[in-house]
This record gives structure tokens, sequence and C-alpha cells, in this order.
């Protein structure tokens, strides 16, 4: 049974949305690796940031940066189906709306935390 | 019919839910910053993400608690996915495949924390 999802495009969106879980998981797991260096001190830590400086990683956090886009794009897309409807004023809201919204919060959200970080940081 | 098995994993629904919306609210803009912006010294000021400045926000409260849920709930979000995708490639999802899914996630989610109550407040 394996690859019966190959012969319908819908199928194939599919697997592609569910496999952004790999990426999410990495993605994941190398910051988990950042944090038990953290607290192996300031040496350990350094290491960690030259190690994600490589091109590799680059290369791979690029791919990260798609992989986890695109589930966020699903994400949302996905509510009216994944969710129940949301009902305003006796109405219920029309997808498009919901998906829009969750669009704008997830850009909303990405600019709010690089705000953030840019304060801390400053 | 066979009568099926009421699922009792809805913690893990819950826990896949809560991760997947963090995923989606953050994980984009983390990934930049984390693995481009910093690395390439783009953007946000050098330093960002010194020693001192990570460590002091690994022992506030509040960056505390979003490391650990980020860190957590990505990991539990996609075991959950890869778990049940599994039977979509062919894969029977038993205990083995429970065990690395769910089981790495249990692991991380451990570990995260006592690294973070080891760190100090």
């Amino acid at each position: 049974m394996g690859g019966w999802w190959k012969k319908n495009p819908f199928y194939v969106e599919y697997m592609v949305h569910e496999s952004t879980a790999l990426f999410v998981a990495a993605y994941a797991i190398t910051l988990l690796v950042g944090l038990v260096r953290l607290g192996q001190g300031e040496a350990a830590w350094n290491g960690w940031l030259e190690a994600m400086k490589s091109p590799l990683s680059i290369v791979a956090h690029l791919a990260f940066l798609v992989a986890i886009a695109y589930h966020a794009f699903t994400w949302f897309k996905l509510f009216p189906l994944t969710m129940p409807p949301i009902i305003v004023n006796g109405k219920k809201l029309e997808p498009e709306v919901v998906v829009g919204s969750g669009w704008t919060a997830a850009i909303l959200a990405a600019l709010a935390l690089l705000g953030i970080v840019w304060r801390i940081a400053a | 019919m066979k009568t099926r098995k009421r699922s009792n994993a809805p913690i893990f629904w819950g826990l896949f839910g809560a991760g997947g919306m963090l995923a989606a609210l953050f994980g984009p803009m983390l990934v930049f910053i984390t693995g481009v912006a910093i690395p390439l010294g783009l953007l946000l000021p050098s330093g960002t993400m010194s020693y001192p400045k990570m460590l002091a926000f690994a022992q506030n409260f509040i960056g505390k608690g979003f490391i650990f849920v980020i860190i957590s709930l990505f990991l539990w979000h996609a075991a959950h996915r890869i778990f049940h995708s599994l039977h979509e490639i062919g894969i029977h999802a038993g205990f083995g495949a429970k065990l690395l899914t769910y089981g790495i996630a249990f692991i991380g989610t451990v570990v995260s924390a006592a690294v973070l109550l080891r760190v100090g407040f």
C-alpha cells in the first residue's frame, strides 16, 4: 500500500503538509541541543552558535523555514475543516474569513516576535 | 463491523494542536532568527544571542516558559503527526513507532525542563 497517495494531487498535498512535522521535529531538536549547550556554560554555547554558522546548518534552516512556513499556511487553510464552526451574531463565519484571520494572526505574531527580540537585544 | 476502541489520547491531540498553533504563529520567524539572521549577522543587533543574554533569557520566568513550550510542544506536535502518518506510508504504527515518536517528545520535554530548572531563576 506504500505510495497510494501519489496517484491523487489532493493526497500528495496531504502527505507534503504532514511531512512538515519532520522539519518541526528537526528544528525543535536543534533548539534542544542549543538549550543543553547553554546549560553547560559559555564555551559550549559559543560552540553551538558557531555550528549554527556552518553552510550545512544555514541550508538546513532555510529548508526548515520553507517547510514550517508551509505548515503555517496549511494549518490555517485547513481550519474550516479541522475546527468547529465559529458563530458570530447567529451566523457562521465564512471559511475565507476564518482562514484569512489565521494567516493575518500568523504574520502579526511573527512581526511581534521579531520586534520583541529586537527590543530585548537592543 | 468490528467495534472500535474509543481514542484514549485526547491529551496527545491537544498537545498536537497547541504545538501546531505555536509552530504556525512563531515557527517561521524563530527559524529565521536563530538559524539564518543570527548566524549570518543579518538584521538583528550583534550579540543578540550572546551567552549572557541567552542565559538571562533562560533564567527569566517568561523566557524560561517560552523556551519550554516552544521545544516541548513542537516535539509533541511533530511526534503526533509523524506517528499518525506512518500508517499512510504502510508502516504499522505499533508500540515501537509510538516509543520512537512520543518517546522522543517525552525525553525532549524532560531534558528541557531539567536544563531550565538547573540554570536557575
